[in-house]
């Protein structure tokens, strides 16, 4: 399980990897987020990308894709994009540095399970207001502006704010 | 197993995501809600992103060069095999949920057994899907219980949405050649068998959301094999439109 978890990613295309950002959230790369489970070159020079939506209908994946292949173009290499499915994507693949990177930005990061269940179905206060760091906060919706956040609001500062769903 | 049978079954799971996302999705900018409007249209991209990687799979396997828009856009009603349940109309919220909760807990069942199929790419978009499946259901179920347990003309609604759609729902068990032939071959769920947990599930559900059970005599059958409602035809003439007017468009 764990082996299956890590990515395969060639040192020497991190850098040009870590470039792509996702186009809904731009502050996280792709490496960040998690959607990159391969990449190394092939015998015949090309790069080869497999990356894996978060959620299947996630519009975002096509532009992802042609961002990396004009990443590596323009550093230099040829590329073949695939998208993957399974293992399927989980928000335990998003790294420490993206959590950060999301709550930074407005979005208040992915719990584990347990947590997630009890906020989104318990009601529990435990969602951290990504405005003032009050959990003083209601879920508003399940579902929000993208398949991955919910909605919430802070009943402390009167903010509301998106909430990354635990996915796993 | 011939590909062609193979591609029977995989069209037969598809295209209720398909129809029943394309039921949702015309709720775009007409949810009662802003909330709820966001929500089924959610639900509609979770189930067409499902459906796109089932076309794309059979476009795969078929050996007419087919591409994932000719199995979506270009097929006639009759080919279609959905389940006459998901291409009921949106009507009122009511109808709109109790559709979306008599489908969602059985694609959830269905979706826990189709991980285990031999066929490793159905296996991962079950996998896939399972995550967003448990997101619909839960969603359709706290809605069930609200309008239910809510006020006396929320409980009106969804007890008249439930007892027209209830007849609907014996045909999700029903077997079609190609099922059985997958559900041998390892690939495919025998769906009959899922019948017991599903009514067990539902019917605890309607209990605690105050809504009775109804006494349906008569089931509906038929689009597993292709012979709909009248209302497939005008969802599909909205659908296919821009494909049939500027041929070779691409979603």
């Amino acid at each position: 399980m764990v082996a299956e978890q890590q990515p395969h990613i060639n040192k020497k295309l991190i850098d040009i990897l870590e470039s792509v950002s996702d186009p809904e959230v731009p502050v996280l790369s792709i490496l960040d987020l998690g959607v990159v489970r391969y990449a190394d070159f092939e015998d015949d020079g090309k790069v080869s990308v497999k990356i894996t939506p978060t959620y299947s209908g996630c519009p975002a994946m096509d532009v992802i894709g042609d961002d990396i292949e004009k990443a590596l173009t323009e550093a230099g290499y040829k590329s073949k994009v695939k998208l993957i499915l399974s293992p399927a994507w989980t928000t335990d693949w998003m790294s420490e540095n993206g959590k950060r990177k999301l709550e930074e930005y407005g979005i208040a990061p992915p719990m584990d399970a347990t947590a997630d269940k009890a906020a989104l179905l318990g009601n529990a206060k435990i969602v951290k207001c990504t405005n003032c760091g009050s959990t003083n906060t209601h879920l508003v919706s399940q579902f929000g502006s993208t398949a991955c956040k919910a909605m919430f609001k802070c009943d402390d500062c009167q903010e509301p704010f998106d909430y990354f769903k635990c996915l796993k | 197993m011939t590909n062609k049978t193979l591609i029977n079954y995989i069209l037969g799971i598809a295209d209720n995501s398909l129809i029943l996302g394309q039921r949702l999705g015309t709720l775009t900018g007409h949810g009662p809600s802003l909330e709820t409007d966001i929500a089924c249209t959610n639900i509609s991209l979770d189930l067409f992103g499902q459906v796109r990687g089932y076309y794309q799979y059979a476009a795969d396997l078929s050996e007419e060069n087919k591409t994932e828009d000719d199995f979506a856009f270009l097929r006639k009603e009759r080919e279609y095999k959905n389940v006459l349940l998901v291409e009921q109309p949106n009507r009122d919220f009511a109808y709109v949920i109790a559709r979306q909760y008599l489908f969602d807990v059985f694609h959830i069942l269905q979706m826990q057994e189709l991980q285990n199929s031999k066929d490793e790419n159905l296996a991962a978009i079950a996998k896939k899907g399972i995550k967003e499946v448990s997101y619909h259901v839960r969603f359709s179920g706290d809605w069930m219980k609200r309008l239910g347990d809510g006020t006396e003309e929320s409980h009106n609604k969804i007890q008249e949405a439930v007892n027209n759609l209830w007849g609907y729902t014996n045909e999700l068990f029903m077997m079609t050649e190609a099922d059985k032939e997958a559900a041998e071959a390892g690939i495919g769920v025998d769906v009959s068998k899922l019948k017991e947990t599903y009514y067990n599930r539902v019917e605890n559900l309607l209990k605690e959301a105050t809504i009775e059970i109804p006494e349906s005599k008569y089931w509906q059958k038929g689009g597993k094999e292709g012979i709909h409602t009248e209302h497939l035809g005008y969802l599909l003439s909205d659908m296919q439109y821009m494909q049939r007017t500027y041929p070779n468009m691409k979603w």
